[in-house]
């Protein structure tokens, strides 16, 4: 069973909603504060961005039907603030009747906010192990496949691509491995390769046009020699 | 513990109120109020994204490509280090690879399993772009979805979809359009539509109004 956020390859007959040219950044008011609430208590660095995508993935079926895009952000970081013991229940419950604290030494002052978008996260690592593919050599996605460290934990080897071959197109370095990083489980870095699979390969007798091309980028454990 | 109970624990966010406005205006006074967030950081993120970064940024950096063939070879080699020579850099473009399109392939970029993208050049994504009918048939009918936003192929050109998985973002270097030979970088980059540097659109053709 895949789930809710895992969508590519899945059956859709809806038109895409391309109205052109957006005049603004953020369509409602309330869309900027969610992104802006969500950044800034990330900056905290009580979670990682693998923690947060997975509190997204992980919220309720019923709440991926009916949240929109800022929603499920807004849903996952109430989520990760209970979790992680910053917020009480009793809080979320009734905003208004929290402690009023200083500003922890952990927030990103105004200040900062600039130079620490400027500056991203970089996620490329030394791994100490030597990549085991080479580039042009034929590789199988894992399947069936799921987190090894968490039944039904993080990953990012989507389900449209498992068991099928391809080949390596692009083999760089080592990065943070999701599996791992999204259960605070540390960054267990893993060679990073970018790998081509033909349509037929992906969709067989359905595939649009047999020799176009899916590109993904998977981590190691994600493959095996085929 | 019911069933119920259980959910519950995992369902934090059903304390606060439904209302989108309602809902981020709690979270705010928390955040706020427990010393967790500057409330002024609040707003210089949203200056950020509003008018720091956007597909301008995108747009340079293709038109420098287009005229300046060592500039190319450097960001087809390392986009990542290219761009930071024009001082671009930032959350979610930790990582960059440009992919020219050629009379050979036309590219497309998509997040299957969420919304990745190359923020700091090309700025927050568009609606479409991370939209469940896009993410589930870029990969499936690239051809289909790209005849109805209107990109007509070259009967040569393969199609190559990114589905950005990891950290690496995409950014497509579409194609000079023909006529634009005199043009300096300044006008070139007038031609660079942010949907053409996702492979949705080619270059110097409107979008849809």
């Amino acid at each position: 069973m895949t789930k809710f956020h895992d969508m590519g390859g899945r059956t859709c007959n809806e038109a895409i909603c391309r109205t052109g040219r957006e005049v603004n950044v953020f369509e409602r008011e309330w869309h900027a504060r969610a992104l802006a609430a969500t950044l800034a208590a990330g900056m905290l660095g009580a979670w990682n961005i693998d923690a947060s995508r997975h509190a997204r993935e992980c919220l309720a079926e019923e709440d991926h039907g009916k949240l929109s895009y800022y929603e499920i952000w807004m849903a996952a970081l109430a989520n990760l603030l209970v979790r992680s013991g910053l917020v009480t229940r009793s809080e979320l419950a009734n905003p208004a009747n929290a402690d009023k604290v200083p500003l922890s030494a952990s927030a990103a002052k105004a200040w900062q906010v600039d130079g620490i978008l400027n500056k991203g996260s970089p996620t490329a690592r030394e791994s100490g192990n030597a990549p085991r593919f080479h580039l042009g050599q034929t590789v199988r996605a894992s399947h069936p496949h799921s987190n090894r460290f968490l039944k039904g934990g993080h990953t990012r080897l989507p389900h449209y691509v498992q068991g099928r071959t391809g080949t390596i197109c692009r083999s760089g370095e080592a990065h943070i491995l999701p599996d791992s990083n999204a259960h605070y489980l540390g960054e267990q870095p893993e060679h990073l390769y970018s790998v081509r699979f033909s349509m037929a390969q992906l969709w067989q007798g359905d595939a649009e046009r047999s020799d176009d091309e899916v590109v993904l980028d998977l981590w190691e454990s994600y493959l095996e020699a085929a | 513990m019911s069933l119920q109970g259980n959910s519950n624990l995992h369902s934090h966010h059903n304390l606060l109120p439904a209302e989108p406005a309602l809902r981020v205006e709690a979270l705010e006074t928390i955040l706020i109020r427990k010393g967790l967030v500057d409330p002024a950081a609040l707003g210089k993120i949203i200056d950020y994204y509003e008018h720091k970064v956007g597909p301008r940024h995108g747009a340079g950096v293709v038109a420098k490509c287009w005229i300046d063939q060592n500039f190319r070879s450097a960001l087809v080699a390392n986009a990542t280090t290219a761009i930071a020579s024009l001082n671009i850099s930032g959350r979610q473009g930790e990582h960059i690879v440009a992919v020219e399109n050629t009379p050979e392939v036309h590219n497309l970029v998509v997040c299957t399993l969420c919304s990745c993208y190359p923020w700091p050049l090309l700025g927050l994504p568009p609606g479409w772009y991370k939209s469940h009918a896009y993410r589930s048939r870029a990969v499936r009918e690239p051809r289909r979805v790209l005849a109805e936003f209107g990109v007509n192929l070259m009967p040569s050109q393969k199609v190559r979809v990114w589905d950005s998985t990891s950290e690496t973002r995409y950014i497509v270097v579409p194609m000079r359009p023909a006529g634009s030979e005199g043009m300096n970088e300044g006008e070139l980059a007038a031609l660079v539509s942010r949907d053409s540097m996702i492979g949705a659109a080619l270059a110097g053709i409107s979008e849809p109004a």
